[in-house]
């Protein structure tokens, strides 16, 4: 399968950093703010943007969790495609908090629309934004938008938009690749 | 692997080691969410569940219900000592004409063994055994097990005791299953004539002496006489089998190493186990419980998922 970069490390991490940055100009000093890395793959998003805001920033009482959305999806029963859950790191309360989910990649909007319901059970927050690394256009299954994006891409719906997260090397890059058959 | 091999759970007897895991991994989701300050999902929203219980049941009824409510399905219930059983009507056509009513899951408790795999044969829906006379108790046996890994980190090598009424216990047997498929090695302790004769074929050691199998265990079960089960007398007196085979603080006491102490409950006090043990730092009873319903939520969400439907 052939992959085109769309963004290699260094574009990447020059994004993710004005991201951050994009966060602090709203939310200040992050005192009634929870950011929200939604399971499997926001969790790398949300590590990387807690490491620049803590470190570059020195932001030190970031809160942040992870949340699982597995059981909050509308296709249960209605999908072969086999769901398997990952867990949910939250012991915070998110009532009357300003809430960011954080995710890869924003595609048909389903994921966010389940996290919406999922995070309910946490509380109820006073507002709830969405950042997300890269925008799929036109793709839109709902009435959901990102409040900040790091880039927004147009691509066919057989093209499948990744991205490749390098604990250990740092070395992460976006890239896009054609599926032959849909999934 | 991320399915289950099985479309009922009949038993134990019928699930592989990864079904096992599986579950155990799910329930730790579970697990998370029953803990949360709103305890519920809505995967299972669009699921009917039929809990029939032909026999009494306090606990397993209340945490499969709790179990079914946490993942929003809706439920309806039956006990047999207020329906048309007692006009005649037999297990088959009970249960056919629940079925008529649309419900896409059965939970059934029953005196027979077997009954939920006489069931089963008959229909295409998913069937959970909540206990089927003294052959079966699977979703016990699963949370025993989480349980002791919960503790213990894992269950494999680890040696498990079983004491008391083997012969009538549904428990035990689903427990020798389970814990075996994990690697564990299992004893049993208990009076000789409450002992199934051939138990020794299913590779369990056997033990008189209670003390001698305690300083064995990491784990023991206790398990409860099940008076309702007996036809004739298997011990002479209820003081006697407290004497030989009653767990008590001096047991404990007298050992090298802590172990781990476990009831599936009921508990009879003061019989099969002392109130101070039952209440010490040594006993996980309750952690059971809790892991019940987070077990049994594991196994209504995957055997659900594997009713995919299609909407026309």
């Amino acid at each position: 399968m052939k992959k085109s970069i769309i963004l290699n490390s260094n574009e990447l991490k020059i994004t993710i950093e004005r991201l951050a940055c994009q966060l602090i100009e709203k939310h200040d000093d992050f005192s009634n703010t929870i950011l929200v890395g939604l399971q499997p793959r926001g969790k790398y998003l949300c590590n990387r943007i807690v490491e620049i805001l803590k470190a570059e920033y020195h932001i030190n009482n970031l809160k942040y969790g992870l949340l699982d959305i597995t059981f909050y999806r509308d296709d249960f029963r209605r999908n072969e495609k086999i769901l398997e859950p990952s867990r949910t790191d939250f012991i915070l309360s998110v009532e009357n908090k300003n809430v960011v989910f954080v995710d890869d990649v924003l595609f048909t909007g389903r994921t966010v629309r389940a996290a919406l319901t999922a995070i309910e059970s946490f509380g109820r927050p006073k507002s709830i934004e969405l950042l997300i690394l890269i925008d799929r256009r036109f793709s839109r299954e709902l009435p959901i938008q990102p409040d900040y994006k790091g880039l927004q891409v147009d691509v066919y719906e057989n093209q499948k938009v990744l991205i490749e997260w390098n604990d250990e090397s740092k070395n992460d890059y976006a890239y896009m690749t054609t599926v032959k058959n849909h999934e | 692997m991320s399915e289950l091999s099985v479309k009922h759970l009949l038993g134990v007897k019928y699930l592989n080691l990864q079904d096992i895991e599986l579950i155990f991994k799910t329930a730790d989701n579970f697990k998370e969410i029953i803990n949360r300050p709103i305890k519920k999902v809505p995967s299972l929203r669009d699921v009917t569940i039929a809990n029939l219980f032909f026999e009494n049941s306090t606990r397993t009824k209340l945490s499969f219900e709790l179990a079914q409510k946490r993942l929003s399905a809706d439920i309806i219930n039956f006990s047999s000592s207020q329906s048309s059983v007692k006009k005649g009507e037999t297990l088959i056509d009970t249960v056919n004409n629940i079925l008529s009513m649309k419900v896409d899951m059965i939970v059934l408790r029953h005196p027979n063994p077997g009954a939920p795999i006489l069931i089963s044969e008959k229909i295409s829906t998913s069937i959970i055994n909540a206990g089927d006379g003294s052959h079966e108790h699977p979703t016990q046996a699963l949370l025993d097990s989480y349980s002791i890994r919960e503790r213990l980190g894992d269950v494999k090598n680890k040696n498990v005791l079983i004491v008391g009424d083997i012969m009538h216990s549904r428990v035990a047997l689903s427990n020798i299953y389970a814990l075996q498929l994990q690697g564990a090695n299992i004893m049993v302790c208990g009076p000789k004539t409450l002992i199934p004769k051939y138990l020794h074929k299913l590779g369990v050691k056997i033990e008189d002496n209670l003390l001698t199998a305690l300083k064995w265990c990491d784990v023991v079960n206790m398990l409860r006489i099940q008076n309702e089960r007996m036809k004739s007398s298997y011990f002479p007196s209820i003081r006697e089998y407290k004497k030989y085979y009653g767990l008590t603080m001096n047991h404990l006491d007298l050992l090298d190493d802590e172990i781990i102490v476990m009831h599936p409950g009921p508990i009879n006090r003061g019989v099969e186990i002392s109130s101070d043990v039952a209440d010490s730092k040594y006993s996980i009873i309750l952690d059971q419980v809790e892991n019940g319903v987070a077990i049994r939520m594991a196994v209504i969400y995957l055997l659900a998922k594997k009713n995919t439907f299609k909407v026309e």
